[in-house]
């Protein structure tokens, strides 16, 4: 590839805070790089994934507020986590995870364990457990 | 115990402001730009193409058994660490290496060394790296940056992903370097301990060359080199019929994304392997590299033909096996032509 044709096609998914250096001949064919804020080709397989990501968090959300799962499972999705990946971070085992997914023992868990799992997806416990707020996002 | 929980203990030390004079420089790759970064301090001087080349980062697999958010596994490079270790092996650079289990102790060491005046090499998640753009935080553990200095509590941070300097506070940073999952990197850190008086150049590209022409042409195993290629190629052919359109459509787009996102430089490191050739003929005298250089140039461009049909692909959620033939067809073009290239590389330093 030549520096000439280094594609510039901005999708935002730097977000405006870096440019991506990209190897590439000049017109001696000498290799340079030149900063560029993204490829058409590369930002619609990125959009892709994302859409998956948002499809999954969209189905949570929807059976958070059905009541057929707890906010927990909403908050997996939303941080693109796993049951596996919650379990490591709460320094739980994975059943206890799969358990608090289900809204009635969701509904027994004691402050404490509240405030971990708020702490661990970076939002506070009232938000955790406001399952009404769901509704608008 | 999750490690948010820790606030920043009450020491001493935490009002020492100090501030490495480390000269930071933007790379395609993590693990490149840390080494270059880090042996520049020491008055070493070599570019990220040069690190790429003879650490051997130049590779391909493709592991249909490994998946990963339930997509098959397909890699431009080896696994992390591996270019750092096989670059500190050729230049006889050591370097130190620590984990912590005790997340206060990690910071500790971390002040120490700054204090002794030692930029400090890291590995942290990059999920919660603040300065990060949104689209690509994901929970990618084997990320690499260099603390070089503490200012009012906060650290500041060599990324080399990044064109400036960023700055973590101390909560910030150690939540990243106690990232979970994949790859956890449990408050790894790293330092050169011994610099080389002389280093040989030239027999470290050699080597560095060599090993790639080996992973690349000689692994006896159908997932690794010009033979994973190959052995992609066929998947891909099967994708529509096996998978279903939107499935097919996933994963020839995750091929893509190993390809072009971030890190790369492009095409899949094609053209910063391209770079490292053009320097190589200069330091070991040999003009055939320089030609080989532009050979690997149009391979890049090959892969970035596959990556046209297949974002096409994706979008259209094309179901025609054509296009999916396509896609195969070039695949098997892109690995006969690597395989002659480096036939052709192998014999060019002999």
């Amino acid at each position: 590839m030549k520096t000439t044709d280094v594609p510039q096609d901005d999708a935002n998914m730097m977000q405006g805070k870096f440019k991506e250096p990209v190897y590439s001949l000049d017109e001696n064919g000498n290799y340079t790089t030149i900063p560029s804020v993204g490829w058409e080709p590369k930002n619609a397989v990125m959009q892709e994934a994302w859409d998956r990501v948002n499809e999954k968090i969209e189905q949570a959300r929807q059976n958070v507020i059905n009541g057929k799962l707890s906010p927990i499972a909403y908050y997996i999705e939303k941080n693109i986590m796993d049951t596996a990946l919650v379990a490591k971070y709460m320094y739980m085992p994975k059943w206890k995870i799969k358990k608090h997914l289900k809204p009635y023992n969701f509904s027994k868990l004691s402050d404490d364990v509240l405030e971990k799992y708020a702490l661990v997806f970076g939002i506070n416990k009232h938000e955790l457990v406001d399952i009404d707020q769901l509704n608008d996002k | 115990m999750n490690t948010n929980n820790f606030s920043q203990p009450a020491l001493a030390n935490n009002r020492m402001n100090i501030e490495l004079k480390f000269e930071h420089k933007q790379s395609a790759h993590c693990e490149n730009g840390v080494v270059s970064n880090l042996l520049r301090y020491y008055g070493i001087e070599l570019s990220e193409p040069m690190v790429f080349g003879i650490g051997s980062g130049f590779f391909f697999s493709h592991m249909p058994f490994l998946k990963v958010n339930g997509i098959p596994v397909t890699s431009f490079r080896p696994l992390p660490g591996i270019i750092f270790k096989r670059i500190s092996k050729r230049l006889g650079v050591e370097f130190e290496k620590h984990k912590f289990s005790n997340p206060h102790k990690a910071m500790m060491a971390l002040d120490i060394n700054l204090k002794n005046s030692i930029p400090t090499g890291m590995l942290v998640g990059v999920y919660h790296l603040t300065y990060f753009p949104d689209p690509y935080r994901f929970h990618f553990n084997a990320h690499n940056i260099v603390v070089y200095g503490r200012q009012n509590g906060s650290y500041l941070i060599s990324d080399p992903i990044m064109e400036g300097s960023e700055v973590l506070t101390y909560d910030e940073l150690l939540r990243v370097r106690y990232a979970k999952g994949t790859f956890a990197p449990e408050g790894h850190m790293y330092w050169a301990e011994r610099i080389p008086k002389n280093i040989n150049l030239e027999s470290a590209i050699i080597k560095g060359i060599k090993h790639t022409c080996k992973d690349m042409l000689t692994i006896p195993l159908p997932m690794f080199g010009v033979k994973g290629i190959r052995f992609l190629s066929k998947k891909v052919r099967n994708y529509p019929g096996k998978l279903g359109p939107k499935k097919a459509a996933s994963y020839i787009g995750q091929i893509v994304r190993a390809q072009e996102e971030i890190g790369t430089g492009g095409a899949g490191f094609r053209y910063m392997y391209g770079a490292f050739l053009q320097e190589a003929s200069i330091v070991i005298n040999n003009g055939e590299l320089k030609k080989l250089s532009y050979e690997i140039t149009e391979i890049g461009d090959l892969w970035r033909e596959f990556a046209v049909i297949a974002a096409r692909i994706v979008k259209n959620r094309n179901t025609e096996d054509e296009s999916y033939n396509k896609a195969a067809d070039l695949l098997l073009v892109i690995a006969d032509r690597e395989e002659e290239f480096f036939k052709k590389l192998k014999k060019s330093i002999r």
